[in-house]
């Protein structure tokens, strides 16, 4: 009994360690700003103090418009990310992984040098790209510059790289092509891997920061990121249970996401191949 | 109607050659085994016949045709694989079809050959389920009921029981075989198992090292093998392969010393002539006047046993009995002299005629 003891001591810690934040946030969305601001922060909710959802979501706060625009923005922004990042990275996986080529090795080894280059790190350059192709305040400039990475290439061809290769001849031996053969034996047999890597894709897009705020000064493009930075306002009084009520709402749908692909997620990342 | 036909092959990857010039011609509705050990480019040859590696050199024909430069898709080949290379997302019923659909065929006509195809193979309960639900031998059977529903000019195995455990394997041996048979395609199996090679093929054809060295019938390999590499490696346990010289005219071995009598002319080759002597150990006697040999080694096999014994430090001897008497530590055997085999020691070729065996090609 003793050795199971000290294993649930250390995950229940762990628990209260990551969900106690998280508890924090939503008691303290309830309650009055001002208790808040004193540090005064309840461990129960008030459930009068609940209308602030409602609030925020319609209305917004003193320097941010209505929470369910920038969910909207942010939903958008990161599933075009997600998808994006799949499209793309699919074929050139498949390309690097299936194909022999001149260069071939070259495109992989310029794909896989991009890891070395975020978006945080070719800020300036990438403004200017943007900025020269008018693409500031736009939609297409938000998502583009974020689609463009390798991880998912190189997650796709290690999957891709588990398919034996007996099951490659045995696909040309019944007459697939290359379009059919990843259709309909490529994609599906990855299906885990790239759910797992959808769910992934997807928090990175909604938890970004650092260049919609660069590129998206017109606040129709607050995502709910940036809106609740804006709420912390300098001059006016910061409404805290606002803020945190944001930070929840901000919270769910990544949660919900990892929530209803749970099963393919875990699939994704233990399975190796099959 | 001819079914396939191998010109002078050649296969190399970079600088090492693989297959050094392989020729062979298939009859329609044939089975050929091709058999070697492990490394000896089986594989590979069959991967050139089904069009997955292009050969350095040479021309394959099927059905007269030249289909050397052609896609794996445009050959009508159907293939077995090792590891069975089943879709794993697929129903049993979809892997079947697969080829099928892509060629085009209607809904009704897939339906019709996968049920045909899984009535002979005992696949009809199993269709809906995926190949992680099925056992081995079932994933056999699903490999095999791929390639029947094509209904290809030609089937190739490559190594396809080797997964399987060893009564399972006895089990589809038989049922490829009597598939094949029924069905009557002309097929290409490759193994390194030689019980697999002598039960399922019409012919066999032994590689050593990317080189034929024999193409003849199970028996006639058996009973004529065409050197001391096929003498070696055909028959469980392996033939004695003794080395000695060519005495009396051809009618005498001397080995380790002691002279064994040979019936007359039958071994064409100079006196004094350094020959290895083989002998498979099922025919080896037990004889008190015969050539005395220090046992090494008993091994009981149930109704057999088997004797291992050495002599003069490098002539072993290996002799398979039936009711052993009670062993002492030397044992008096003769060679009946129709047993006999003689091989040139420098070439390792047969020296004995042929008989109706086929000289090594
Ligand atoms: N694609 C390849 N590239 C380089 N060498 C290969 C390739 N395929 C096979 N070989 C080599 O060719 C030899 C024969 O292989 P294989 O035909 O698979 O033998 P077997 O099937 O008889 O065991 C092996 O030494 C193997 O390493
Ligand atoms: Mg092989």
């Amino acid at each position: 009994m003793t050795g199971r003891l000290i294993p649930h001591a250390v995950l229940v810690l762990a628990i209260l360690l990551f969900a106690l934040p998280i508890w924090i946030a939503v008691a303290g969305s309830t309650q009055d700003s001002a208790v808040i601001a004193r540090g005064e922060i309840s461990l129960i909710p008030r459930l009068s103090g609940l209308g602030v959802y409602r609030d925020v979501l319609l209305h917004g706060s003193a320097g941010a418009g209505p929470v369910w625009h920038a969910l909207m923005v942010s939903a958008g922004m990161a599933l075009a990310i997600a998808f994006g990042k799949i499209a793309l990275s699919l074929p050139s996986a498949y390309a690097v992984t299936f194909f022999r080529f001149p260069f071939r090795m070259t495109a992989f080894w310029l794909i896989f040098l991009t890891l070395m280059l975020p978006v945080e790190v070719r800020l300036i350059p990438t403004f200017q790209v943007m900025s020269s192709l008018d693409l500031i305040n736009s939609f297409t400039g938000l998502t583009i510059p974020l689609i463009a990475s390798a991880t998912a290439t190189l997650l796709f061809r290690q999957t891709f790289l588990t398919l034996p290769d007996e099951l490659v001849e045995a696909a040309r031996m019944d007459g697939a092509g290359p379009l059919r053969f990843l259709r309909d034996i490529v994609i599906p047999v990855s299906g885990a891997n790239i759910a797992a890597l959808f769910v992934i894709l997807f928090v990175y897009g909604w938890n970004q920061y650092l260049w919609p705020l660069l590129v998206a000064t017109d606040p129709k493009y607050d995502t709910v990121v940036i809106g609740i930075v804006k709420m912390i306002g300098v001059d006016t009084a910061t409404e805290w249970n606002k803020v945190m009520a944001t930070a929840v709402l901000a919270l769910i749908p990544p949660v919900a996401v990892v929530f209803l692909m749970q099963h393919w997620f875990v699939k994704g990342l233990t399975e190796g191949d099959k | 109607m001819a079914g396939l036909r191998l010109e002078g092959l050649h296969k190399s990857f970079g600088a090492i050659e693989i297959l050094k010039g392989v020729d062979l011609a298939l009859a329609d509705g044939e089975m050929l085994v091709i058999v070697g050990a492990s490394g000896c480019g089986k594989s590979t040859l069959l991967r050139l016949v089904a069009g997955l590696e292009t050969p350095t050199a040479g021309r394959i024909l099927i059905d007269g045709r030249d289909v050397t430069g052609l896609d794996p898709s445009a050959r009508d080949i159907a293939m077995v694989f090792q590891n069975y290379a089943l879709y794993p997302h697929m129903s049993v019923f979809d892997n079947m079809a697969y080829g099928l659909k892509i060629r085009g065929l209607p809904r009704a006509a897939i339906r019709a050959k996968v049920d045909e195809a899984s009535a002979l193979l005992g696949l009809e309960a199993l269709l809906e389920r995926k190949p992680r639900q099925l056992s081995g031998g079932q994933r056999q059977r699903v490999a095999m009921g791929r390639a029947i529903v094509r209904d290809p000019k030609l089937f190739l195995f490559d190594e396809p029981l080797s997964n399987l455990d060893a009564k399972l394997r006895v089990q589809m041996r038989g049922e490829i075989r009597r598939l094949q048979r029924r069905l009557k395609v002309t097929s290409l199996y490759v193994t390194h198992d030689q019980v697999e090679a002598m039960t399922l093929g019409d012919r066999l054809l032994v590689m050593h090292q990317g080189v034929p060295v024999q193409l003849a019938t199970p028996t006639e390999v058996f009973e004529y093998p065409a050197d001391t590499y096929v003498a070696g490696f055909i028959g469980s346990p392996a033939m004695n392969l003794l080395p000695g010289v060519l005495g009396r005219n051809g009618t005498a071995v001397t080995v380790a010393g002691t002279e064994i009598a040979l019936a007359p002319s039958r071994f064409a080759a100079p006196d004094g002539h350094a020959v290895i002597l083989g002998i498979r150990p099922e025919h080896v006697v037990l004889d008190p006047s015969g050539m005395s040999w220090p046992v090494e080694i008993v091994e009981l096999l149930g109704s057999e046993m088997l004797v291992h014994a050495r002599r003069g430090g490098e002539a072993s001897l290996t002799i398979k009995i039936v009711h052993g008497p009670a062993m002492s530590d030397v044992i008096r055997v003769s060679f009946p002299s129709e047993h006999v085999h003689l091989f040139d020691q420098a070439t390792g070729l047969r020296l004995t005629p042929a008989g109706s065996g086929v000289p090594p090609s």
